[in-house]
């Protein structure tokens, strides 16, 4: 049996991963898909606790994050294609109408 | 060691690495890819979990759904401009920093706690209901029964995300 510090010693690092993903990159598909790392992170720590505790309720959790996983890559993914359509770009230092 | 604690530092190190991968590519196709290792590995360890159900929601609706999305927008849109600019943004040292305190941090308190995190009386997964009955029934139960509410409001959200997707990626007509 793996003691379950090392499950959560394992979504610290990917979601650790994921944040430098997002800060560090600066092609916005790249950003997207470490926003999914990050949630995956967050389903091992659910699904790890919900077996330490016999309990189905972190399973459940994380059908609802997974859920909302699809839908936010849903909306992303649009966002970026309305983007590229207008600025032909992947670059996020290029699109800073909103900027100051 | 027993054969479920081997299988999750494999898949452990698998979907490291991997990610690793994903966020240092220069490619995007290739960080799709090492993505779609990643979350195929953390289904394993759903695996190991006696997570069966959500292992299968992990490969059906992650990497057959999610990520063929990504694919197919890196399809739409042009990969060969984007791998000769720049990778980084320009502080990326600052953010290095900030995720290297973050991961300091969350070590250190999950290392701090280990020891409060062990039950009094062992109740494993081997010896809960979870093992008897099939996960699938048990996740099941309490989506219909206890999370019903909650379960309506997921559908809710992805309507509203579908229909979201749809008007922003839409083309304009001419009509106006």
């Amino acid at each position: 049996m793996v003691p379950i510090h090392h499950f959560l010693f394992l979504g610290a690092a990917l979601f650790t991963i994921g944040v430098i993903g997002v800060l560090t990159r600066k092609n916005i598909m790249v950003i997207l898909m470490s926003i999914e790392l990050m949630m995956n992170a967050v389903n091992i720590n659910l699904i790890a606790f919900s077996a330490h505790l016999g309990q189905t309720a972190g399973q459940i959790f994380a059908i609802f994050v997974i859920t909302v996983a699809a839908a936010e890559a849903a909306v992303g993914l649009g966002i970026v294609i309305a983007m590229f359509r207008n600025k032909e770009t992947m670059n996020i230092n290029e699109i800073d109408l909103m900027k100051w | 060691m027993s054969v479920e604690q081997v299988l999750f530092y494999i898949f452990a190190a698998i979907a490291v690495v991997s990610a690793i991968l994903v966020i240092t590519r220069k490619n995007v196709v290739h960080s799709a890819v090492c993505l779609a290792a990643t979350l195929l590995s953390v289904a394993g360890i759903f695996l190991t979990l006696h997570a069966e159900f959500l292992a299968g929601v992990q490969v059906i609706v992650y990497v057959g759904g999610i990520l063929v999305l990504f694919v197919f927008v890196i399809m739409l849109i042009s990969v060969e401009k984007t791998i000769h600019e720049r990778q980084f943004g320009r502080g990326w040292l600052i953010g290095f920093i900030a995720a290297l305190l973050l991961i300091s941090e969350l070590v250190f308190v999950v290392w701090r706690g280990r020891d409060s995190l062990v039950l009094a009386q062992p109740t494993g997964p081997v010896e809960s209901p979870l093992g008897f009955v099939g996960n699938s029934q048990l996740v099941g139960e309490a989506l219909y029964t206890n999370y019903l509410l909650p379960f309506e409001i997921a559908s809710i959200l992805l309507l509203v995300a579908i229909v979201g997707a749809v008007a922003l990626a839409k083309r304009k007509t001419q009509a106006e």
